[in-house]
């Protein structure tokens, strides 16, 4: 259609793969520690579910625009339809990760006779024998359940997005607005499974790398940081697009909103954030509190780090209307985020398996690079397969006069 | 010698808003517009600079972050040493994030007051204040454009009437400018 994926953006994303695989291979061929195994597990965990979240944030956003009957966010809504895309791509990873752990029993190293660095211990039946807690947490924290819930959640993300993608490209032939108040019925429907499904997923695929602790604000938290980093992946094509040319009906007041999003989602993970430390921190109960002190104690840098980039360089450098409407501003603040929240992702997983050795070296930033490779030509390549705006959309004469 | 003043009324917002767009057009300098209800994308026509106001609030908010985290530390630490919870209690930075929720509270009281009390002064609209628009009837249903004579001195008296006259008015009166307030 009218976007074609340039021969220099093909270079970049084909030079990102390249570089992050070979500097995955290199890093697995220099770390010859007992942990290399459970790192690389680690990693591949990490990545996909960063990239299926910024997915599964984007088809959030999608369906809440359609459920809210949003006017001025139809400009951009293919953009917000080619990142959701990926969650086709991103589910199926994560499904393969899943199944590898599954049949490595958690994918433990042998040391001595001892089943050490599991992804998810309760996968393996040596440690849960040994382990009451985990024991007692059956059903929930069993392979079972586990892959039940996983089929359930992927079944209807598949679906969510195959529908709305459907009828999106069928009301750019049709018009009229029949699509539009079934989109808005399916979205209002999407919306609650979503809310259930986006906590609860977080329990089953990273809280529960940790079993012997939990945490009732983690869904929101984790979905916080989902939503964020969607707003700041959509933001980051608007922009690409615009510099060459396209998505001409997008005006800075459209730019200014997006901008506003991650500035106002930058805000709640942050409360978030804080809420559930305050939480523990205040209660101080020993078997609650030791996630923490095991994170300040083993990953301190990376831990505050990662929450004053998050939380200090989204309010104060976006802040103000000018900055949200500076595009060399946002794009500097997009790709921060984008870094600080995988440093969350990677404090979210890493010292749950990988306990005091994890840090961040070489295959860290290769896997990474080819993840975020991937990622980018599959959503470039959903966006060259429709027009960038939409045609018949009922809102869309509203969404070219936004103004604010 | 007083200041004389035209005002021109309209009866509809997308009138004004394009009566105004032709008459900046033509060179005219327009003072101020008297509406019942805020009119979108006049500002900028009329060239209403953008406001401060967000500046006051974030200078507001510091105001209460720095007050709440010295009242925390003078009620809580200095003054009457609280052990609640065992939480260490003579040091504001270890004991700070049972303080976050109080300094939260306070920068968003402070940042919201001050913007809506400097908003009214500035304005000259705190209760009890006189009114200052012409036309009673800007507040209900009729929108006037207020245009000064001596802002327009390139034009003649008589050609600015037929200029303003030539927009889709419904009234158009010239007087003395009589200062309120």
């Amino acid at each position: 259609m009218e976007f074609q994926i340039s021969a220099k953006a093909k270079k970049v994303i084909f030079g990102l793969v390249g570089v992050g695989l070979a500097l995955f291979f290199i890093g697995i061929f220099l770390d010859d520690s007992d942990q290399s195994k459970t790192r690389i597990f680690s990693n591949l965990l990490i990545n996909g579910l960063f990239f299926l979240f910024i997915s599964l944030g984007a088809l959030f956003f999608l369906a809440l625009q359609y459920a809210t009957e949003t006017g001025w966010s139809v400009a951009i809504k293919r953009v917000v339809e080619g990142v959701a895309s990926y969650v086709l791509l991103g589910g199926a990873i994560v499904v393969a990760i899943f199944l590898v752990l599954t049949f490595t029993d958690g994918g433990y190293t042998e040391i001595h006779g001892h089943h050490l660095g599991h992804i998810y211990q309760y996968f393996d039946s040596e440690i849960v024998n040994h382990d009451k807690i985990i024991a007692n947490k059956a059903p929930f924290l069993t392979k079972g359940f586990f892959w039940g819930a996983t089929v359930v959640y992927m079944a209807i993300y598949y679906m969510f997005y195959l529908g709305f993608r459907k009828r999106s490209l069928r009301e750019d032939i049709e018009g009229g607005t029949k699509i539009h108040f079934k989109n808005f019925a399916k979205a209002a429907f999407f919306l609650v499974l979503f809310g259930y499904t986006s906590s609860t997923l977080t329990w089953h695929w990273l809280m529960s790398i940790d079993p012997h602790w939990f945490s009732t604000l983690y869904g929101w938290y984790v979905f916080s940081g989902m939503w964020l980093t969607a707003m700041v992946s959509i933001m980051l094509l608007v922009l690409y697009l615009k510099s060459l040319g396209h998505l001409q009906v997008v005006n800075n007041s459209h730019i200014h909103d997006i901008g506003k999003w991650i500035f106002a989602l930058s805000f709640l993970w942050s409360y978030l954030f804080f809420s559930q430390f305050m939480l523990y921190w205040y209660a101080n109960i020993g078997e609650e509190v030791i996630y923490y002190r095991f994170r300040f104690d083993n990953y301190k840098y990376i831990f505050w780090g990662m929450f004053a980039i998050n939380f200090i360089i989204p309010m104060l450098i976006l802040m103000s209307r000018e900055a949200k409407r500076n595009i060399g501003i946002l794009v500097t603040v997009c790709f921060i985020i984008i870094l600080g929240h995988w440093a969350d992702m990677f404090m979210l997983v890493t010292p749950g398996s990988m306990g005091e050795y994890g840090h961040i070296g070489l295959v860290e930033i290769g896997l990474f690079l080819f993840f975020a490779g991937v990622f980018a030509y599959w959503v470039l390549n959903t966006l060259t397969k429709a027009p960038l705006v939409p045609k018949n959309h009922p809102y869309l004469d509203e969404s070219k006069h936004h103004d604010i | 010698m007083a200041e004389r003043v035209i005002y021109a009324m309209y009866d509809d917002d997308d009138v004004v808003k394009d009566a105004a767009k032709k008459l900046v057009a033509n060179g005219i300098h327009i003072r101020d517009i008297f509406s019942p209800f805020p009119i979108h994308g006049i500002d900028p026509i009329i060239g209403v600079k953008h406001t401060r106001l967000g500046i006051v609030a974030f200078f507001f908010g510091l105001l209460g972050l720095a007050l709440a985290l010295f009242g925390m530390r003078y009620f809580m630490i200095v003054d009457w040493p609280m052990n609640i919870g065992g939480k260490p209690n003579f040091s504001l930075l270890e004991n700070l994030p049972s303080f976050i929720p109080v300094t939260f509270e306070f920068t968003v009281l402070f940042a919201g007051h001050g913007m809506a009390i400097t908003y009214l002064l500035r304005n000259k609209t705190l209760p009890g204040m006189p009114a200052d628009n012409p036309y009673p009837r800007t507040t209900d249903d009729r929108f006037v454009m207020e245009i000064f004579v001596s802002d327009n001195e390139q034009f003649s008296i008589d050609d600015l009437h037929e200029k303003i006259k030539a927009t889709d008015i419904i009234q158009l009166e010239e007087k003395d400018y009589k200062k309120i307030k």
